[in-house]
Parts: C-alpha cells; sequence; structure tokens
C-alpha cells in the first residue's frame, strides 16, 4: 500500500514536472542568434531542454500546446567568462566569501564546486540580467588561489548548476599576489620563482605516475596532481594580469612548460597585442566599464576593439569586485563595449559565443543554433540600452524568469 | 620704483589685459542642436548664445536674432543640455578628517585638492561642470565639503566657487550607520553615534549663544574655536550637511537630528529611501536626496537591499532626487547612466535629466547660478551626439564658465575620455589662459 501510494505519488510529481520540460518557443521581432545575422520575426524552438529549430517564423512551425513567450528581441543566454558569483556572495561579510583563500599562496587543490552556493542572491541577480552560463570560483588575489569550474545560473544546488566541475586553475601575477610582512612571493620575481618551481615539481610527479609499474605509483598528492593536469593540458591556467610585464612573464611560462594558457583582465594587452598574437593566446577581458585604477590604471574602454584589430581572439567579463557594486551586470558592461569600438554584433558575441568558445563549451551555449542548449534572454527593446528591460529568462527550456528587469 | 613694484605692476597689466580680453570677447551662439534646457521644454532647432561666461539666450533658431559680432558655431545633429552636477564625488585627491576624533569640523578639504589630478579631466569628459568633493565617510563628521567648478584650473583656486569674501562655498559632510563605528573615542553603536553629535550640535548652540551675547563687542566675544566655527555655519545654514546615511532607521535618525538643531540636509546614497520614502518627503529639513545608481545589491551590509528603483519611489513621493557619482565607487564618465537606469526602474525621463543638474544645483545651494540653461546663468554645458539616456551618446564638449574645457576631437582629451596609457598620470592642466599667452 505505501509502495503503491509512492508510486502514485512519483506519477503526480512528473505530472505536475511536465511543464517545465515541455516544448518553449521564443517568438521576438529581431532574433540575434551570435550564429549569423539577426533574424526579423524570429522564432527558437525548445524541446527537452535542448533547441529543436531556429529561424524566421515563416518557415518553422510551431506545435500546438508549446508555451509561446513573445519578445521584441531576443539572444542566447549570456555567458559570462570569468567571475566570482557564488563562491563571493553579496554581503561581503567574512561568511560569505569564499572565493579567496589566503592561508598559503599556492593552493590548486581547492576545487569551486566545493565552495558554490546556489542558492547566492548574486547567482539570481546575474540570471535576471540574462546570465544563463557563469564561468567562477576562486578568485584572483594569489598566486594560484584555486580551481574554477562553469555553471548554469539555476538549479537549487552546485550538482544541479554544473556543467564543467574544473574549468580552470586560477592564478594572478602582479601586485595583486604580493604578499606582506615578509612572507613570499613579496616580488614578481619570486611569483615566477615559485611557479617555475611548482611546475617542475609537477611535472616530476606526472612522469612518475606514466611510468610507475602497476601498483607502484606514488601515493596521490591532490596539490600536483591539479597542476600536473594543466601541464598535460587538461586545465588552461588561468592568470589574472594587468600590466604588460605581468603579461609577457605568464606567456614566458606557458611556452617553457607548454601548458594552454588563458589571460584574464589584461588591461594592458592593447599594449602588447603583437605579442599576444604571436603567443596565440586567449584573453578574457575585464569589464568594458572597469574603474581605472592601481594596476588597471592604463586600461581603456576601447581595450575591445584593439584587439580585435590584432585578431586576438577574446570576450568579456564581468571580473571581481571587492566592494560596491559586489558585482557587475554582464549585459550593462556588453552596452558600454558597443559604445566604444565594437559593433553590436561584436559586442554580443564577446558575452556570448565568444565567451563559450574560450571555455570550451560552445558545443552547449553561447549561440542558438539546433542542438544546443535551449538557454535563451528575452528584452523589450535593443539589450544594450540602458533603458530597456530584460523581459524573460529561459536556460535548457525552463522559464526561469518572467520579471521586468 | 623698487624691483617688486615693477613685478607688480606688470603682473597687475597681464591681469588687466586678460579682463579686457575676456570684456572684448564676442558673443558665442551655439546653432542648430536639440536643446534640453532642464526648465521648460525641449528645443528640437535651437540656439544657445552665451557671452563672457553667461548665458544671454536660449530658444529656437527660427525666433531669435542675433547680435551683430556674434561668432555662430554649428552644432546641427548635436544635443546641448546644461553640465552635469555631481553631488558627491572624491576627485581631486582630497584629504579628509584624520580619525583622530569621530567629529572634525575645523577639517576644510578644499585646501587639499590637487588641482592636477587626472581624475578632474576624466569628469570633465563625462560631461560633469561641477562636483561636491568631499572627505569620506568614516567619521561621524569628517569635515567642510567643497564645491568645485571643472574649469582647466592650475591650482584649486582656480576651481573654487567663491563667496563674496573670498572663501569657497561647500558643505559639511556627515555620516552615520556603520561606516563611522570603529574603536573609542569613536562611537561604538548606532546610539552613541547620535549621542556624539547631539552633544557636539549643543555645544555650538552655546558658543552661537555668547556671539550672541556679547553683541559685537571685541572684549565679551568668546575665543575663536575652529570647530564651533564649522558647526555654526551649518546651524546658520551657509553650509549644507551631506549626510551619508544607507540602512531605513540611520535616515530616519538624520531627520531627527536635522529637526532638532534645524539644519539643512541632503541625504547621500540612501540605499533605502524605497521604505522611507514619505517620511523624506515630509521632512522640511531635507533639502534633497542624493543618490547612487548601483548594478547590484550588496558589497556592504547596508547597501545589501539598494535598488535602482530608489528614484521613481522618491519622485512618486514628491521627494527631490538627484544623482552621484561617488567617484571612485562609480567612474564619472559613466555618470549620465545614472540617469538612464533611473528612467529603466521607472522614474520620468523629466526627473531623471533634472536628477542630474538642476536638482544637484539646489543641493549645493547654486540653483541660481548653474543647473539649467536659463539667461543669467553661468555658461555650463555640454554637446552629446545623441540623446543623453543612450548607451551609444558621447559626450563631444564639455563647456564651463563659457570656456571650452573638453573636446573629444583633442587627442589628450580623448585618452581622458576613453583610458589608454598614461590617462591616470597627474597631469599638468591644459591652462588655456595665462601659460599660453604670456609672452615670455
Amino acid at each position: 500500500m505505501r509502495y503503491r501510494n509512492f508510486i502514485l505519488l512519483s506519477l503526480l510529481l512528473a505530472a505536475a514536472l511536465l511543464p517545465l520540460q515541455a516544448q518553449v518557443a521564443v517568438k521576438a521581432e529581431t532574433l540575434h542568434t551570435a550564429a549569423g545575422d539577426a533574424i526579423s520575426d524570429g522564432v527558437v524552438l525548445i524541446e527537452e531542454g535542448k533547441i529543436s529549430a531556429v529561424g524566421p517564423a515563416s518557415q518553422v512551425q510551431i506545435p500546438s500546446g508549446v508555451t509561446v513567450l513573445e519578445a521584441k528581441v531576443a539572444t542566447p543566454g549570456l555567458v559570462d567568462a570569468h567571475s566570482v558569483v557564488g563562491l563571493a556572495g553579496y554581503l561581503n561579510q567574512n561568511h560569505d566569501q569564499d572565493h579567496l583563500e589566503e592561508s598559503s599562496p599556492i593552493q590548486p587543490e581547492l576545487r569551486a564546486l566545493d565552495a558554490y552556493n546556489a542558492r547566492e542572491t548574486l547567482v539570481e541577480w546575474v540570471r535576471r540580467h540574462g546570465v544563463t552560463t557563469l564561468h567562477t570560483g576562486h578568485g584572483p588575489g594569489q598566486l594560484v588561489s584555486g580551481q574554477t569550474m562553469i555553471v548554469k545560473t539555476y538549479g537549487e544546488t552546485v550538482d544541479d548548476a554544473l556543467m564543467v566541475p574544473s574549468a580552470m586553475l586560477a592564478a594572478t601575477l602582479g601586485d595583486g599576489a604580493k604578499a606582506s610582512g615578509g612572507r613570499s612571493p613579496g616580488s614578481r620575481s619570486k611569483m615566477m620563482a615559485l611557479l617555475r618551481s611548482e611546475f617542475i615539481k609537477a611535472q616530476d610527479y606526472l612522469d612518475k605516475m606514466e611510468n610507475a609499474e602497476e601498483g607502484k605509483e606514488p601515493a596521490r598528492d591532490l596539490h600536483k596532481e591539479t597542476l600536473a593536469k594543466v601541464l598535460s593540458g587538461e586545465m588552461p591556467l588561468l592568470v589574472t594580469a594587468h600590466r604588460s610585464r605581468d603579461i609577457l612573464a605568464a606567456i614566458r611560462l606557458a611556452e617553457e612548460f607548454g601548458f594552454n594558457l588563458v589571460l584574464d583582465g589584461a588591461a594592458e594587452a592593447h599594449l602588447i597585442t603583437e605579442k599576444i598574437m604571436a603567443a596565440d593566446v586567449p584573453v578574457i577581458l575585464h569589464a568594458p566599464g572597469m574603474r581605472h585604477f592601481g594596476e588597471a590604471e592604463n586600461a581603456t574602454f576601447e581595450a575591445g576593439p584593439r584587439l580585435r584589430d590584432a585578431g586576438i581572439t577574446f570576450c568579456y567579463q564581468t571580473g571581481y569586485e571587492g566592494y560596491v557594486p559586489k558585482t557587475r551586470v554582464l549585459l550593462f558592461e556588453a552596452g558600454w563595449a558597443a559604445s566604444n569600438g565594437l559593433l553590436w554584433d561584436e559586442a554580443l558575441a564577446a558575452v556570448t559565443i565568444d565567451a563559450a568558445r574560450i571555455l570550451g563549451v560552445d558545443d552547449r551555449v553561447g549561440s542558438l543554433e539546433v542542438g544546443k542548449d535551449g538557454d535563451v534572454v528575452l528584452y523589450d527593446g535593443d539589450p544594450f540600452e540602458y533603458t530597456t528591460h530584460v523581459t524573460g529568462v529561459i536556460i535548457d527550456g525552463q522559464v526561469v524568469s518572467q520579471e521586468k528587469h | 620704483m623698487s624691483k617688486s613694484s615693477i613685478v607688480a605692476y606688470l603682473a597687475l597689466g597681464l591681469v588687466l589685459c586678460q579682463a579686457a580680453l575676456w570684456a572684448q570677447e564676442a558673443p558665442k551662439a551655439f546653432v542648430g542642436a536639440r536643446i534640453i534646457p532642464i526648465e521648460g521644454p525641449e528645443i528640437e532647432n535651437g540656439i544657445l548664445l552665451i557671452e563672457n561666461g553667461k548665458i544671454t539666450a536660449v530658444g529656437s533658431s527660427a525666433a531669435m536674432t542675433l547680435p551683430a559680432d556674434t561668432e555662430q558655431i554649428d552644432v546641427s545633429g548635436r544635443v546641448i543640455m546644461p553640465g552635469l552636477i555631481d553631488s558627491h564625488s572624491h576627485i581631486g585627491e582630497l584629504e579628509g578628517g584624520d580619525r583622530s576624533a569621530p567629529i572634525q569640523p575645523d577639517i576644510r578639504v578644499w585646501e587639499t585638492v590637487n588641482a592636477r589630478d587626472s581624475r578632474i579631466q576624466k569628469a570633465q569628459a563625462g560631461g560633469i561642470t561641477v562636483a561636491n568633493v568631499m572627505p569620506g565617510s568614516g567619521h561621524l563628521l569628517s569635515g567642510q565639503t567643497v564645491y568645485l567648478k571643472l574649469r582647466d584650473g592650475n591650482t584649486v583656486e582656480d576651481l573654487i566657487i567663491p563667496w563674496e569674501d573670498g572663501s569657497p562655498r561647500g558643505g559639511m559632510k556627515m555620516a552615520n550607520g556603520t561606516n563611522s563605528r570603529r574603536n573609542p573615542p569613536f562611537p561604538g553603536t548606532r546610539a552613541k553615534s547620535a549621542a556624539l553629535v547631539r552633544e557636539e550640535y549643543l555645544k555650538a548652540q552655546e558658543y552661537r549663544a555668547k556671539i550672541e551675547a556679547a553683541e559685537d563687542d571685541e572684549e565679551k566675544m568668546p575665543a575663536r574655536d575652529l570647530r564651533m566655527e564649522g558647526l555654526l555655519e551649518v546651524l546658520e545654514g551657509k553650509r549644507i550637511v551631506h549626510h551619508h546615511t544607507h540602512r531605513h532607521d540611520d535616515i530616519l535618525t538624520v531627520l531627527r537630528l536635522a529637526e532638532e538643531f534645524g539644519f539643512k540636509v541632503v541625504l547621500q546614497h540612501v540605499s533605502d529611501a524605497w521604505a522611507v520614502a514619505e517620511e523624506i518627503a515630509a521632512s522640511d529639513q531635507v533639502v534633497g536626496n542624493s543618490i547612487i545608481m548601483i548594478e547590484s545589491p550588496g558589497g556592504k551590509i547596508e547597501a545589501k537591499d539598494i535598488t535602482l528603483e530608489n528614484a521613481a519611489i522618491l519622485e512618486e513621493a514628491g521627494a527631490l532626487v538627484g544623482f552621484h557619482t561617488d567617484d571612485g565607487i562609480t567612474d564619472s564618465r559613466l555618470f549620465l547612466r545614472s540617469a538612464g537606469w533611473a528612467v529603466r526602474a521607472g522614474m520620468s525621463r523629466e526627473k531623471a535629466l533634472y536628477g542630474l543638474t538642476m536638482a544637484n544645483a539646489i543641493m549645493l545651494d547654486l540653483q541660481d547660478r548653474v543647473g539649467t540653461l536659463e539667461p543669467g546663468k553661468d555658461a555650463d554645458f555640454i554637446i552629446l551626439d545623441g540623446d543623453p539616456l543612450s548607451v551609444y551618446s558621447k559626450v563631444r564638449q564639455t563647456w564651463v564658465d563659457g570656456v571650452k574645457v573638453f573636446d573629444r576631437d583633442d587627442p589628450q582629451d580623448r585618452l581622458y575620455a576613453v583610458g589608454g596609457y598614461g590617462a591616470s598620470n597627474d597631469q599638468a592642466n591644459e591652462v588655456h589662459q595665462l601659460s599660453q599667452e604670456a609672452d615670455y
């Protein structure tokens, strides 16, 4: 009897959940797919969480019974290429700041998924403003601060949200990584010496692991194991560096050890575009409207167009904020880029498909194409205008917001 | 004739020469722009006429007759509005109270302003022509603020707005809530914060009573007390209090103290304004609300409930609303978006533009000089290449007292506007007056 009740309850529950998983269609006067030209009177059809059709309304048949949302403009779900949201909370008190462990300068073994709060206010905040995919994790501020991960901005637990549990290993070069009080690293050269020494040890560990006879492998070392993943190409090193000399040091290190490097922040990248181009390194640029202080004093609102002109692969991020505002809104940042030298489509790409490519998740997100995740954002006007609202957000075919923000 | 008097005569000659140049300057007419005068309706094809640093006429191109010697500047396709006024900024590398005591009304920040701070140029690039430059909020009272005209100045004296006696106009910075709480002699609680402030204002009232009792008799006057003199200017209304306050109960405490001692106050930041908008609007002591538009909540506990809707809610309640940058919390070059976001969150376009200009002029008691485009007011205005509420619009030029201080087509000015190598260096300002014209 109890078993039968359980079955019944399960069936009822499944029926209740069914509409969430059902088909959703978005009709937009202008549909920006981030995969080709905008479509007038466009339709995106989502089935089982995936996009099953995209095109002009005249060519896409919307089956009956499908929930239809209408909008003036729609875009792919936005992809924030680097943030600390979910590890860093909005209250900015000790208890909700988990993006930076300061007990030691090099801690690659720290996983982001062990610290991510899916119910954090800021997660909902960035979602209501169109971010559906978030590359978040350990922040800048230590030489090697820990791992990052990629999540969808919904779900009640990290498991619901998870896309890529270990995406990159976060490192910082420059003043931001300096320790005080005579502790190391106290200088830039010490940072490089420490990193080189760590990678040499990790290479040794990797060699021993690979060459050891069955059952005679060295004991697992989480620290070296993670660095070894960087060396074996499994995980890129994400280096936050603003000064040109620090960017160049990161490129030098990557060439010495042959790992995949992703530059982060990079306020002075615009001064050394040829070097970055020659090294063929992608850049997750600082927020376009970032404040020009400290190591970012030479930043420019026009960094995006300068990197574009040099042929460098780049995208945008909202980055880390230590005070007020506790997080930036990617949509507003993309708007600032569009008003400072990027073409409209380029600015959209820099927060959708280009970000997805650099993060290695463009097979799932970043554009509205058949087979990709059903992540769509709806607006009542030009998404980049201050006075336009986000009117809806869909993640994996689920309508997660229909409020006007 | 002594050597020094020759120098003095030469200096006087130079000054007279400058005055003569100024007086003979032809009127300038900016013709063909859409003019947003703030006071009165927008003018589609308008003319702004200025002369000797003042506005002499604003109107429709069709209806205006220009003086014969007018220099005409074609600005068709552009938009002209008053220079933006920032009612809370920290540009100029100023220094205020030194944390030795929680209440420091003797502190004058104007003397510490670095007129060569590149952030002043960046503010000009953002269209800001007047800024209330203030010490921080780590004290209950951190000093006297200064209202700066963002002229191309060589020293701070070139930037101040003087009273008749030459002293610079400004307000008084106060704060409550958590920023000013720390170890003794600072307060540890909100009640202690209020008690310390009341104590100090009571002393100021006593000081005032002694001065009044002396009836101008030098013998009977109390000894000069710089701290009391500062507070006296607050009690007299010469200095408006600019009060940092976030939480709704802290806002009400400010209203209570202002009522008790009769001072005029501008509520600064007012994160929880949405919760007590009616109370704010009903207070006779509140000159206005200077709010910050921040894209996300938190960053500090007191700002956890901050919302872009504050502007619209205060407007609805009938309260005066202006915006501020709090530069470096937000960048002066992004000031226009405060109004854009306010409209996004429900404010009217008219009040949003008012909040960048005239509302702030009122809160700095400068409404007779700046804030709108009207004859007789200072020729402080900006020329935009699009609507001020659009993200795509750029400030092309900024004019202060009839002098162009920013031109986006000038490479050095453009560097300040967008950033790049050297844009944050402490720069020698482009002094368009004496240094360039003097014949050495």
